[in-house]
């Protein structure tokens, strides 16, 4: 196990076995979404109080959670990158930061869509869960920014780990602020099975169709951020000249 | 016709949806982007040096 993660983590090695991966994430995680939207469009019956605006949730909800699940990723990767030095785990840290970045502003824009009806508003600037989302969506606009402005790249790693270490505090504030702070937002329902089932499957299938696509798309970011870092490296020249000499 | 007004809903419903088809490929076409413009830049460099020529270091 240990020799497959230290394998693993080679970035040659990682970037040839990713793309043999990526189908084996896309296809079966595309599938799932088609139908868990399918089913939750046209099979799951209407809520009793929402109506059939309550569906935007088959959207919203794997949107929302994979924000936070990117930047547990993210901050993850940039303390092991930080201890352990290893390579990889700051290509992933850096390519995550925009899959995050959009997942959020996903999960922002369809639980404003969602409020507009049910709320009554847009946006609410008194609620403690939008407005954490919201900081999490600048954290990771913070996080994109700074490794933009340094050039070097070992020196951009160590600055914007230490932003996202310091940025995970709100991960935890995301989750529990329904519970801690009076919050328009309901509280949590898919874990306490407070959902109908025919309504829940849907939803399940979804998470799971976005966690898989999401797998899919940081494996491609991962490996093209790897390329980037190692363009400098004989085996990228060499893996270069050989599909060019195949080419001609 | 009423799965796609979503009882006055539609509006808001197939939005969000549209909406996340949109950020799923925008992800994707960004990935794919950024891994032709890397790999271009280092065929650019290789040839701009010689094969011979242009430095590796490590591995």
């Amino acid at each position: 196990m240990w020799n497959f993660i230290h394998r693993l983590a080679s970035p040659p090695h990682f970037y040839r076995i990713a793309p043999r991966i990526v189908p084996w994430l896309a296809v079966p995680g595309l599938l799932l979404i088609g139908y868990g939207c399918y089913a939750g469009l046209f099979v799951a019956p209407p809520d009793y109080q929402q109506g059939d605006a309550f569906r935007i949730i088959y959207v919203h909800v794997p949107a929302a959670y994979l924000s936070m699940m990117t930047y547990m990723i993210m901050a993850v990767s940039a303390a092991i990158g930080l201890i352990w030095r290893i390579k990889l785990s700051h290509a992933v840290a850096a390519a995550a930061a925009p899959l995050g970045a959009w997942f959020t502003f996903l999960a922002l824009a369809t639980g404003s869509i969602w409020g507009r009806p049910m709320w009554g508003t847009w946006w609410e600037w008194g609620d403690p869960r939008l407005t954490s989302e919201l900081i999490m969506l600048f954290v990771y606009f913070g996080y994109m920014a700074l490794r933009a402005a340094i050039d070097d790249t070992v020196k951009a790693d160590k600055a914007s780990a230490v932003l996202a270490l310091v940025g995970a505090v709100n991960v935890p504030i995301i989750h529990y602020s329904v519970y801690w702070w009076t919050s328009l937002h309901q509280g949590e329902t898919v874990m306490k099975g407070k959902m109908d089932t025919d309504m829940l499957v849907p939803l399940l299938i979804n998470i799971l169709g976005f966690t898989l696509v999401f797998g899919a798309l940081l494996l491609r970011r991962v490996r093209a951020e790897v390329l980037f870092r190692e363009r400098r490296t004989r085996w990228v020249r060499d893996m270069v000249l050989s599909a060019a000499g195949r080419g001609t | 016709m009423s799965a796609f007004t979503m009882g006055s809903y539609g509006g808001y419903v197939w939005s969000c949806f549209a909406m996340a088809a949109v950020v799923l490929i925008i992800c994707d076409w960004r990935a794919r982007v950024r891994q032709r413009q890397v790999y271009r830049d280092i065929e650019v460099r290789i040839k701009a040096l010689g094969p011979d020529n242009a430095p590796g270091e490590g591995q």
